[in-house]
């Protein structure tokens, strides 16, 4: 069952900076600055590479890295729905 | 007076300014919420180099504030898509998402859309899911009257971005005299890129008006016919100013907006439609007195005259009856806080996910 | 306005409208020896104005306002309108301020390196920078630290320091009485006394510095001293600022720059004494 595509904006409206192993995002569209932990900054760049829903997402994400349990579902909506109301993602 | 009139002339006519009073300037700019326009009005001119980084720091804080606007506007579209109804951006932002001429240097409060009667509910419903909420302490005693007789849901601040939106779906509250036609406004209104709409210009020109005059106490009209001003120019052909007639008469708004270009032509130099705007009347006066009740300090400077015009705008918007009850309500409670207002607000601190 | 006052402080000028007297001569006679603006021009407008017309002179009520406002600020007595007057170039700085990212911190300068003072109110950071400046340091301020998007540099902004309650005493120990304003007694933060900062502070508030290390102190606890990640100085830097999102990507920017360029350290602190000596052994740390 497929649930609502996400898509991220192109990276040159995101500045990133890594500190300390977070990612400190200033997102020009909305001048709106924000502090990320993984999974997130990996969300997005999945996402600007084309649409996807959660289960897309997942696949992507399984392909580059290690899950351990099996929350990563639940931690993936969990995400989205965070970074969709921060704006940093909208549905396609 | 003065110093209002010096900064109606640095708007109007920038290189006519000499050396002057800046201090004045800038402090009646930003009591009247023109900075921004101000400083771009006034980037070409050589001024003092103090008064040129205010300038500059304002047009830069005016960007910001521009930005801020359409995102408010993205966020609202974001959430109100789904619903498949017209959504239209008014006043301020509804200038910077069409970048019209009236959006340069032009700061934004809240976000004003209009929607369908019908839809209201909906619309609620799907703001307050996506992360807004009604405004605590906003008047109370209000909420019932604000559904019933204004013109707009109560006010909704979002939760973490700290902005207001105003859910309207009419330009006037039902209980003013005159009744425009929210559908025929709905009916011409023009489709953005984005899947947003305005008003079309002449509608945007009659709201315009009914905003300067029958939508307050006249604090912000410099503001407000400055807007018309800048509106006017951009859109004056001959088809316009018949299609403003028209409009202006379809919304029973025909004297509010004829009097809007009487005082624009007066202070600002608009050109108008003359047959249209009649002639400069003693009332008119009045009006324009209170339009440059500002001293060099910022201070507004006609008390007795403020009460007068806040007086009249309550009672255009309710028959007397209905003002007294009102009024009496609202002054025995203690002031509540202001949901709209030229202050500043605070800024939101920055959103952090994780 | 009926009585006025204009001041350069760094940067920054303003002009103080009044309609009484009084608070306008302390404030002048704390202020002594700062600049007057050049040419007169203002960056900020501050008004002490009668809530109503007639608390003017019955039971007078001290509203304070100016080019940018707080519409349910609560006024004050006339007998705490040198505080009203302070209040009201802080709320000019807080809402208005778009030129310089405003940090609240306290900031202090030696030979060329400037030291930020950061963290919650009441920790300290006022005392301590103002006893630095008697101990060669230069107080560049104690309020709001200035810094300069484009350069990176940091201004000064030397105000009159707010000193509460203890701090009072502490100062007034050190400092000749002519630099204090009156003591007010019985404000909502409790006691305040205002303190000038030295002449050598006042000489150079032209003079900009390059920030060097970012402190947050904190009293009343044993003396440690740990440091700070990045991500976390972020943060408590963005909530320490009243103008960080208003200034967007350039913003973001300076702050990062800063945060790069400075080492952060929390200290916490049982008396002033051991502060002075962390701070001191910090700079020769830094010089070597």
């Amino acid at each position: 069952m497929a649930g609502p595509r996400y898509i991220a904006d192109p990276e040159e409206t995101v500045r990133s900076v890594e500190l300390d192993g977070l990612s400190v995002l200033f997102h020009e569209p909305s001048g709106m600055t924000h502090i990320v932990a993984a999974p997130a900054p990996e969300i997005l760049e999945m996402l600007r590479a084309g649409p996807a829903d959660a289960a897309e997402l997942l696949r992507r994400l399984r392909a580059r890295f290690e899950f351990e349990g099996n929350e990563a579902e639940a931690a993936i909506h969990a995400r989205l729905d965070e970074l969709e109301a921060a704006g940093l993602v909208r549905r396609a | 007076m003065r110093n209002a009139r010096l900064l109606v002339r640095a708007l109007r006519d920038p290189a006519s300014l000499g050396d002057c009073d800046w201090n004045g300037l800038i402090s009646v700019a930003r009591a009247e919420q023109l900075i921004g326009s101000l400083a771009f009005r006034m980037a070409e001119r050589s001024v003092p180099a103090r008064v040129a980084a205010i300038f500059e720091a304002a047009r830069h804080d005016a960007a910001q504030a521009r930005n801020q606007a359409l995102w408010e506007a993205e966020m609202a579209r974001r959430a109100l898509a789904p619903l498949g109804v017209p959504v239209i951006l008014m006043k301020g932002t509804a200038f910077h998402a069409a970048n019209l001429d009236a959006s340069v240097g032009r700061s934004v409060g809240d976000l004003d859309i209009m929607v369908p009667h019908a839809s209201l509910d909906d619309v609620e419903a799907a703001l307050l899911q996506a992360g807004w909420e009604h405004v605590k302490d906003a008047e109370g005693y209000d909420d019932g009257y604000y559904r019933r007789w204004m013109h707009e849901l109560p006010p909704l601040i979002h939760r973490s971005r700290d902005r207001m939106i105003d859910v309207h779906h009419t330009i006037l509250p039902l209980t003013a005299r005159p009744r425009p036609d929210a559908q025929a406004l709905i009916d011409a209104s023009l489709r953005l890129d984005s899947g947003l709409h305005i008003l079309s210009p002449a509608d945007i020109l009659v709201h315009a008006a009914a905003h300067l005059f029958a939508d307050g106490d006249l604090a912000g009209g410099l503001r407000n016919l400055w807007d018309i001003d800048r509106l006017l120019r951009e859109f004056d052909s001959p088809d316009f100013r018949r299609s403003l007639e028209e409009r202006a008469r379809l919304h029973q708004l025909g004297p509010h907006v004829a009097r809007a270009l009487r005082l624009a032509h007066r202070l600002y130099g608009t050109p108008v439609d003359r047959v249209f705007a009649g002639r400069f009347s003693l009332a008119d006066r009045l009006f324009e007195a209170r339009l440059l009740a500002r001293n060099g300090w910022g201070q507004d400077r006609r008390k007795p005259l403020r009460f007068a015009f806040y007086l009249r705008s309550h009672w255009l918007r309710m028959p007397p009856l209905m003002l007294a009850r009102h009024l009496w309500v609202k002054w025995r409670r203690p002031a509540p806080l202001s949901a709209k207002g030229a202050a500043e607000r605070k800024p939101a601190p920055p959103a952090i996910a994780t | 306005m009926r009585h006025q006052l204009f001041l350069q402080i760094g940067p920054v000028s303003f002009r103080i409208g009044s309609a009484w007297g009084e608070p306008l001569d302390r404030l002048a006679r704390l202020y002594a020896g700062y600049p007057e603006p050049e040419a007169g021009l203002c960056d900020f407008t501050v008004r002490l104005e009668p809530e109503q017309p007639w608390r003017r002179w019955f039971r007078p009520s001290v509203a304070i306002r100016g080019d940018y406002i707080l519409p349910d600020a609560a006024p004050l007595s006339l007998a705490h309108g040198l505080l009203a007057a302070e209040m009201g170039m802080n709320l000019q700085m807080a809402l208005g301020q778009k030129r310089y990212l405003l940090l609240h911190a306290a900031t202090v300068e030696k030979d060329g390196r400037a030291v930020i003072l950061t963290g919650e109110s009441g920790a300290g950071k006022s005392t301590l920078a103002a006893l630095l400046g008697e101990r060669g340091w230069r107080l560049m301020g104690d309020e709001f630290a200035l810094l300069d998007m484009a350069s990176g540099m940091l201004l000064p902004f030397p105000r009159a320091v707010s000193l509460k309650n203890g701090a009072i005493r502490v100062m007034e120990a050190e400092v000749e009485a002519s630099r204090f304003g009156p003591l007010l007694a019985g404000t909502p933060k409790g006691d305040i006394r205002h303190m000038r900062p030295n002449r050598n502070a006042l000489a150079r508030m032209g003079e900009g510095a390059r920030p060097a290390l970012i402190l947050f102190p904190r009293f009343g606890e044993a003396g440690a001293v740990r440091a700070v990640g990045r991500a976390e100085v972020f943060m408590r830097l963005t909530q320490a600022s009243t103008n960080y999102v208003a200034l967007g990507s350039r913003g973001f920017d300076s702050l990062n720059r800063l945060i790069a360029a400075c080492p952060a350290l929390a200290i916490d602190y049982p008396d002033t004494a051991t502060a002075i000596g962390l701070v001191e052994d910090f700079r020769q740390e830094l010089a070597a």
